[in-house]
C-alpha cells in the first residue's frame, strides 16, 4: 500500500478527515521550503502538495502565479526540488505529492522523473494540464515506480469523464470545488458537494476537495462530505506576507494548525 | 482536398503533436465545442452562412495580385501577392473570427472572449461581436497595447472591452493565459474565440479549416491566371494561421514548395527571437497552452521570453500542425530578422504602393531572397496576411532610432 493510501486508510479507521496543504517549491527559496515541509508535517498535514513552479500557470489565480514568479527567480529545476524532498523524507513519513504543469516534467524526462521522484520519497504526482487521455504513457511510468497518479475532476466533468478518472487514479481523487482558477474564496461552492457524491458513484478512492478553501470553517464544511480538504492559496498568501521574516516557518505551522476545525473551536 | 497526411486523429493529434493539455474543467467544454464544430462543418446551412459573410461582409475573394515591380526588383520568379490585407478589418483574421462567431451563436453563448497580440485578431473578434450583438472581452499584453495603440482604440470603438495583461512578457502568450483563466472561470456562458491555429483540439483544426479559404482561392486564381500551380508559397508564421490557411489546400501537390517565415528578431540567442524551429535557438517539443508543439524554453522547461518587432509573431510556440509538417519536411521553416522585415516593409510600400503588416513583411523579406534564385518562368506567391497601418508608428520609431 502506498504511503498516501495508508494515510487515508488510517484516517478512515479513526473516523477522521484529512488536511492537504499546498506550497510552491522554492517560495521564497528551497531551503525555506525544506523547513516549511517539516513544520507543515509537524502541524498535522495528512499529505503535502508541493507545487513545481511554472512560467505559465494557466490554472492558477494571482496568488500562486506570484509564488511561481518568486520561486523561478532562483532558476532551479526538478532535480533540486527532489533533493529537498529527499532531505525531508529523512525526517518525516508524511506523504508528499508533486503538483505540476506538464512541461517541466516532460523536459526532465518522464522515465527519469518516475525513478528519481520515487528514490527521493515522493508519493504521488498530479499534473494540472495532463488529463487521463493524454496521460497514458506518463501514468504507466509513474506506476512502475510506485507513485500514485492523482487526477482532477471538476463540476463540468461528465459522467463518462468521472468514470475514466476513477479507473486511472490511485491514492485519491482531487475534486475541484468550482469552475475557475486557484484562489481563496469567502464561500465554498455548493457544486463541490454534488461533485463529490457523483465521484463516489464511480470510485471507492478517497476524495479531496480543493480550490478556494482558506480557513477552519471551510475545512469543516468540506469535511462533512469529503475525505480531505486542500488549502493552497491561503497558505501561499501567508508565505508571501511573511517572506523574509524569521518567524515565517513557525507562523506557517501555526496557520496550518488553525486550519483544523477542532483547533478553531477551542480559540 | 488533401486528406491523407494532414488530418489529425479524433483527439487532435498530428503525430506526437497537438492534443488537449488543459485543466480538467475545460475538457467537457472542449468536447462540446468539438461536437458543435463537427456538426456545423457538415451542415450546409452553416457553410452557406459562412460563405455568404465572407463574400458580402468581408469582401472575399481577395485578389491575387501580380507584383510586377517587386518581380523586376528581385529579377527571378514571377511574384504574386495574395491580398489578405484587403479583407475587412485589414487581415486574414476575419475569416476565422466569422467562422467561430457563427459557432458561438449556434452554441448559444452570449459572451465572447479573445486574446490578441498585434491586435488584428482582437479587432476581427470585436468586429464580428458587433455584427451579432455579442458581449466581447479582449485580453492584450500591455507591451502589445503600447505598440499597437491604434488597434486598442479600434476594438474599443467596436464596443469591446480590452483588458490589459500586465504579467509575464506582457505579450500574446500572457494574453492567452488570461483568456484561458477567464474561460475556465466563466465556461458556461462564454465562448473562447482563439485566434490562431494553436491551443487544445479542436482549435488548431478548426482555425485551419476556416482559414483554408485563403489557399483554396489562391489555387483557383493561380490556375486561372497561369494555367498551372505555383512553384513556391511563402507566408509568415506566428501561431501559424495565415500560413496553414494558404498551405493546406496545396499540401498534396508535391511540386509546390512551401516556406514558413518565423520572426528572427535581433539575434539567435534564446529570448532574442521567436523562431521555434531555429537550430540551437532553444525550440524543442513541449507543451504550452493546451497543445504539444515546438516551444522556446530553457533547460528546466520554463517558457522563454521572445522578441520580435512584430507583435503578431512574438510567441514562443507554434501551431501543432506546423510542428508535424516541419518534422515531415513538407514545409521549410526559416526566419527573417527585425531589420530584414523593416527593410521589406519599405520596399513593398515603395515598389507596389502596398504597406504590409510587419508580420507579412517577414514573408516578403524571405521571398525576395528565394525569388532571386528562381527563374522568370517560375511562380512564387506571398501571403500578404495583413496591412501595415497599425505598424506605422513602430516603423517610424525604429527608423528614427537608427
Amino acid at each position: 500500500m502506498s504511503r498516501i493510501a495508508e494515510v487515508f486508510s488510517q484516517l478512515k479507521r479513526e473516523g477522521r478527515r484529512g488536511l492537504i496543504p499546498f506550497l510552491t517549491a522554492g517560495d521564497p527559496d528551497l531551503e525555506t521550503t525544506y523547513h516549511l515541509l517539516i513544520e507543515i508535517a509537524r502541524a498535522g498535514a495528512s499529505v503535502i502538495e508541493l507545487g513545481v513552479p511554472f512560467s505559465d500557470p494557466v490554472a492558477d489565480g494571482p496568488t500562486i502565479q506570484r509564488a511561481s514568479e518568486r520561486a523561478l527567480r532562483h532558476r532551479f529545476g526538478i532535480a533540486e526540488i527532489l533533493d529537498v524532498v529527499a532531505e525531508f523524507r529523512k525526517k518525516s513519513e508524511t506523504p508528499v505529492m508533486l503538483f505540476s504543469y506538464f512541461n517541466p516534467l516532460l523536459q526532465f524526462g518522464i522515465e527519469h522523473l518516475g525513478r528519481e521522484a520515487s528514490v527521493a520519497g515522493v508519493d504521488g504526482v498530479l499534473v494540472t494540464d495532463l488529463v487521463p487521455e493524454e496521460a497514458v504513457e506518463f501514468s504507466q511510468k509513474m506506476k512502475t515506480h510506485d507513485l500514485d497518479m492523482i487526477f482532477l475532476v471538476a463540476p463540468t466533468s461528465t459522467d463518462a469523464r468521472l468514470h475514466m478518472v476513477a479507473e486511472r487514479s490511485s491514492g485519491f481523487i482531487y475534486a475541484v470545488s468550482r469552475a475557475g482558477v486557484t484562489g481563496a474564496r469567502t464561500e465554498i461552492s455548493s457544486e463541490a458537494e454534488h461533485l463529490v457524491s457523483r465521484v463516489r458513484r464511480f470510485s471507492p478512492l478517497p476524495v479531496a476537495v480543493g480550490f478556494g478553501i482558506s480557513n477552519a470553517q471551510q475545512v469543516a464544511e468540506v469535511w462533512r462530505y469529503a475525505d480531505a480538504a486542500v488549502v493552497g492559496s491561503a497558505l501561499v498568501s501567508e508565505i508571501e506576507k511573511l517572506s523574509g521574516s524569521p518567524d515565517l516557518v513557525q507562523h506557517v505551522g501555526e496557520f496550518v494548525r488553525h486550519l483544523f476545525p477542532h483547533e478553531a473551536d477551542e480559540m | 482536398m488533401p486528406d491523407t497526411i494532414t488530418q489529425p486523429d479524433e483527439r487532435g493529434h498530428w503525430g506526437r503533436y497537438g492534443g488537449r493539455f488543459v485543466p480538467e474543467t475545460l475538457m467537457a467544454p472542449l468536447e462540446e465545442l468539438t461536437d458543435a464544430y463537427n456538426e456545423a462543418r457538415d451542415d450546409e446551412s452553416f457553410q452557406k452562412e459562412f460563405s455568404s459573410l465572407l463574400l458580402n461582409y468581408s469582401g472575399r475573394p481577395t485578389p491575387l495580385f501580380y507584383a510586377s515591380r517587386l518581380t523586376e526588383h528581385a529579377r527571378g520568379a514571377r511574384i504574386y501577392l495574395k491580398r489578405e490585407d484587403l479583407s475587412h478589418t485589414g487581415s486574414h483574421k476575419i475569416n476565422n473570427a466569422l467562422g467561430q462567431v457563427l459557432l458561438a451563436r449556434r452554441m448559444g453563448k452570449s459572451r465572447v472572449i479573445a486574446e490578441t497580440g498585434a491586435g488584428q485578431h482582437g479587432v476581427a473578434t470585436a468586429t464580428v461581436c458587433a455584427l451579432f450583438g455579442l458581449k466581447c472581452v479582449v485580453y492584450m499584453g500591455t507591451e502589445d497595447m503600447r505598440r499597437q495603440q491604434l488597434n486598442v482604440f479600434r476594438m474599443q470603438l467596436l464596443g469591446a472591452e480590452v483588458r490589459e495583461v500586465d504579467n509575464g512578457s506582457r505579450t500574446l502568450k500572457d494574453a492567452i493565459n488570461e483568456a484561458l483563466r477567464d474561460w475556465v472561470t466563466n465556461v458556461s456562458d462564454t465562448y473562447y474565440l482563439l485566434g490562431s491555429a494553436l491551443g487544445p483540439h479542436p482549435y488548431p483544426l478548426m482555425v485551419r479549416n476556416f482559414q483554408s479559404v485563403i489557399g483554396r482561392e489562391t489555387r483557383a486564381q493561380v490556375l486561372e491566371r497561369e494555367g498551372r500551380l505555383p512553384d513556391c508559397l511563402i507566408a509568415c508564421v506566428g501561431g501559424g494561421s495565415n500560413s496553414i490557411g494558404l498551405f493546406y489546400p496545396f499540401l498534396s501537390d508535391a511540386t509546390v514548395r512551401m516556406i514558413g517565415v518565423e520572426a528572427g528578431g535581433r539575434g539567435k540567442e534564446l529570448g532574442q527571437h521567436a523562431a521555434r524551429f531555429l537550430q540551437s535557438g532553444g525550440g524543442k517539443p513541449g507543451v504550452l497552452q493546451g497543445t504539444m508543439s515546438y516551444v522556446l524554453q530553457d533547460e528546466h522547461g520554463q517558457i522563454a521570453s521572445t522578441h520580435s518587432i512584430s507583435a503578431g509573431l512574438d510567441y514562443p510556440s507554434i501551431g501543432p500542425e506546423h510542428a508535424f509538417l516541419h518534422d515531415l519536411r513538407r514545409v521549410e521553416y526559416v526566419s527573417a530578422s527585425d531589420e530584414e522585415a523593416l527593410a521589406s516593409f519599405q520596399t513593398l510600400s515603395q515598389l507596389e504602393g502596398i504597406i504590409p503588416a510587419l508580420e507579412s513583411a517577414h514573408a516578403v523579406a524571405h521571398a525576395l531572397k528565394v525569388a532571386r534564385e528562381m527563374s522568370s518562368s517560375q511562380i512564387l506567391i506571398i501571403n500578404l496576411s495583413g496591412r501595415g497601418d497599425k505598424d506605422v508608428n513602430t516603423v517610424q520609431e525604429s527608423l528614427e532610432s537608427d
